[in-house]
């Protein structure tokens, strides 16, 4: 499942560390985080989607704690 | 503004005035029972400091944490430390409150850009009226519209889905897609796009695709993920940015150590190294490159064009070549019926009504020019002569039977055959021939038009510095010859297959770096329909009038949204534009950065200095950026 939500996050290059850090969470197929748009986009299995979205903002915040999603 | 935004900015201007009143109280020497003593000075200071930047000091120790201790928290939190080490407690105190305006500024300005695009892109549509099966009307959002739903648009909507009109009939204002301003009529039959605004008529439209396959949600993803396809100056800068930060700091390490032993001015040189510390942030540089192109490709959609990434954005800079498919690109791609020109006795209708009862159940693109002068001339079908026996000869035309006499309507080869020797027409144009019997008629001459702006468009591509317009068609080459002579091209490459076009176009790629450069680039225009493998191969493939067409808009780079080939020079302004700027924040804040550097080293640039350097030359560089999204700077001329 691919979704796309609003999200908050301050400079580009925290962007990208977010983007890295989750792109390396078990069961995400892709991520993306978007500086200019302030989006962030999910790939991830189906069953599991929840878990593993809850789990990429906590590692997003460990990274840049002004990193939020809008659920 | 943000919440956010509104309170950082108070806290930085509760820390800015704190932090110039200790300053005025220390330098003017009122309380010498407080600053005369380093600790207590020390800590005074630490109250502003700590105000206005404690997430800074939190997010380095975060940095050390998650091994990533290069980053700019912690290289301001190091400087800081330095300076108040150093004695020089006001300077610490002066980077991180400038430090953290000047980050303030840049989410502002980020922010402010971010938000004119989404302004000059506003097609969302916010709901949809669906119509239920007693006839009555519920709002629901756009994103639950399925294909097949009965929609009901009122005046001054935004047409929530694609669909097709089933009764109803409007101008709909097609601006905010396509930067058209003359509105569309549309009829029952008519295919409407989402994100149009409905004018005043009242529209029943059936969707045919759901929200997310409409061209609204095409067009914001495609927008939103140009910014992901980076530029060559943005992978550059970033490149230049991870080996610029750490030789800062390793310059500043030595500066901090090496001349102290010789010299024993530890504290001198570590203030120094300070300074290298505050200037070694590549912010400026990398958020400048990325904003700019953002801006530029804000700026095309705002003109009715989509550029698919920052890179097409970039090559469309350094355009040298462009070669455009014939018909339906240049030319209109309707045929009419231009000249008629009947033998000697025969009368103008007399040869048209033939020809049309010959054609009058075909359906090729010849045919439909001619039945559609006959109804220009108000001949009906029932004045048609009654024909049978109508027999197709491909290649060359039709013959049909009339009272046992045998009619002919075809080209030069079928009035060879019948012995005929049927003059020849002009060059542009094609030629149908009729006769009856052995008796020739007359001649129909049909071509198909140029557009008509074309001519212009071409002018000002040469103007935005295009070296060569090459033209490809599948036509005889006399017709490609005589488009290209009324619009100035400069090759023509005629009676090409679809498959030889890909070639050609190889061909020209592979001489184009010997003839005009490393740099210069080749663009393929065409209307996406049947040329996706030519669009693709070419540097930057632009499709043209692709509103809808979705073919069109996952083969091209570069996406013109109405019909009008001018669009393609004004892209090419804004590239140049885009890239101009970007090169050009490059370069300030290089030679900002490095003249402070040196200057910091022997001892002339303070921190103050520094400070300008990262956070000013930051924020001079954002609003150069924004100078792009001035959106009627790229408007067409009239």
């Amino acid at each position: 499942m691919k979704k796309k939500f609003k999200c908050e996050i301050d400079c580009a290059n925290c962007a990208a560390a977010v983007e890295e850090a989750v792109k390396k969470i078990d069961g995400v197929i892709d991520a993306k985080v978007n500086f200019m748009m302030q989006k962030f986009t999910l790939e991830a299995d189906d069953d599991r989607f929840d878990t593993i979205l809850e789990e990429a903002i906590k590692v997003g915040r460990k990274i840049e704690p002004d990193f939020s999603v809008e659920v | 503004m943000s919440a956010k935004l509104r309170k950082e900015l108070r806290i930085d201007i509760l820390a800015l005035v704190l932090f110039f009143a200790i300053m005025a109280v220390d330098k003017t020497g009122l309380l010498p029972a407080v600053f005369d003593h380093k600790w207590i000075s020390l800590l005074v200071y630490l109250i502003p400091y700590f105000l206005v930047g404690w997430d800074v000091v939190r997010e380095a120790a975060l940095g050390i944490k998650n091994r990533r201790p290069l980053d700019e928290s912690f290289l301001m939190t190091l400087a800081t430390i330095g300076a108040f080490v150093t004695g020089e407690n006001s300077e610490a105190v002066a980077v991180m409150l400038f430090y953290q305006i000047g980050e303030w500024f840049q989410s502002y300005a980020v922010g402010q850009s971010r938000r004119s695009i989404t302004e000059l892109m506003d097609i969302v549509p916010e709901y949809a009226n669906l119509e239920l099966e007693d006839g009555s009307v519920e709002t629901i959002d756009a994103d639950d519209v399925e294909p097949g739903n009965i929609l009901v648009i009122r005046a001054g909507e935004r047409i929530p889905v694609d669909g097709e009109v089933l009764s109803g009939e409007s101008l709909i204002d097609t601006a905010a897609l396509t930067g058209e301003s003359v509105p569309r009529s549309v009829h029952a039959g008519d295919e409407v796009i989402s994100g149009c605004v409905n004018g005043d008529g009242l529209l029943r439209v059936r969707a045919l695709k759901a929200f997310e396959d409409s061209t609204v949600a095409k067009v914001l993803e495609m927008v939103e993920e140009a910014s992901e396809k980076k530029s060559h100056t943005e992978n550059f800068i970033t490149r230049f940015a991870r080996y610029y930060t750490p030789i800062v700091v390793a310059a500043a390490v030595i500066l901090a150590i090496v001349p102290s032993l010789f010299t024993g001015a530890w504290s001198t040189w570590i203030y120094r190294a300070c300074t290298f510390l505050v200037i070694s942030c590549p912010c400026a540089l990398v958020i400048s490159v990325p904003l700019a192109f953002f801006g530029g490709i804000g700026a095309a959609s705002s003109q009715g064009v989509l550029v698919k990434g920052s890179n097409f954005l970039e090559l469309m800079a350094h355009l040298d070549t462009v070669v455009s498919d014939k018909t339906g690109t240049l030319t209109m791609g309707n045929f009419s019926v231009t000249e008629i020109r009947p033998a000697e006795g025969v009368e103008e209708r007399q040869l048209l009504t033939t020809a049309a009862a010959v054609e009058a159940m075909s359906t090729h693109p010849i045919a439909v020019s001619i039945r559609q002068r006959m109804a220009e001339e108000g001949i009906a079908d029932a004045d048609l002569p009654e024909l049978s026996n109508i027999t197709n000869h491909s290649g060359r035309g039709l013959t049909a039977e009339r009272d046992g006499s045998v009619l002919s309507v075809g080209n030069a080869r079928m009035m060879e055959e019948l012995g005929i020797s049927a003059p020849s027409g002009s060059d542009a144009a094609t030629a149908v021939y009729v006769a009856e019997g052995s008796r020739y008629l007359g001649a129909l001459y049909i071509r198909d038009e140029v557009k008509p702006d074309a001519k212009r468009a071409l002018k000002e591509m040469k103007e935005e510095g295009v070296r060569q317009v090459i033209m490809l068609t599948g036509d005889r080459q006399s017709v490609g010859d005589a488009v290209a002579q009324e619009l100035n091209v400069d090759h023509v490459y005629a009676e090409l297959l679809p498959q030889i076009k890909v070639e050609k176009v190889e061909e020209l790629l592979s001489e184009l770096p010997l003839k005009a450069g490393k740099n210069a680039k080749l663009a393929f225009v065409g209307d996406g329909i049947n040329d996706a493998p030519v669009l693709s191969r070419a540097d930057v493939g632009i499709a043209m009038g692709s509103l809808g067409s979705d073919a069109a808009i996952e083969a091209a780079d570069v996406v013109i949204m109405d019909d009008n080939l001018r669009k393609i020079p004004v892209v090419m302004r804004i590239a140049r534009k885009t890239v101009g700027i970007s090169t050009g924040n490059i370069i300030f804040a290089l030679a900002v950065k490095l003249l402070i550097l040196l200057l910091g080293a022997l001892g002339y640039a303070n921190m103050w200095a520094a400070v300008f350097a990262d956070v000013g030359v930051a924020v001079l560089c954002i609003l150069n950026s924004m100078r792009l999204l001035m959106r009627k700077q790229f408007r067409l001329p009239e």
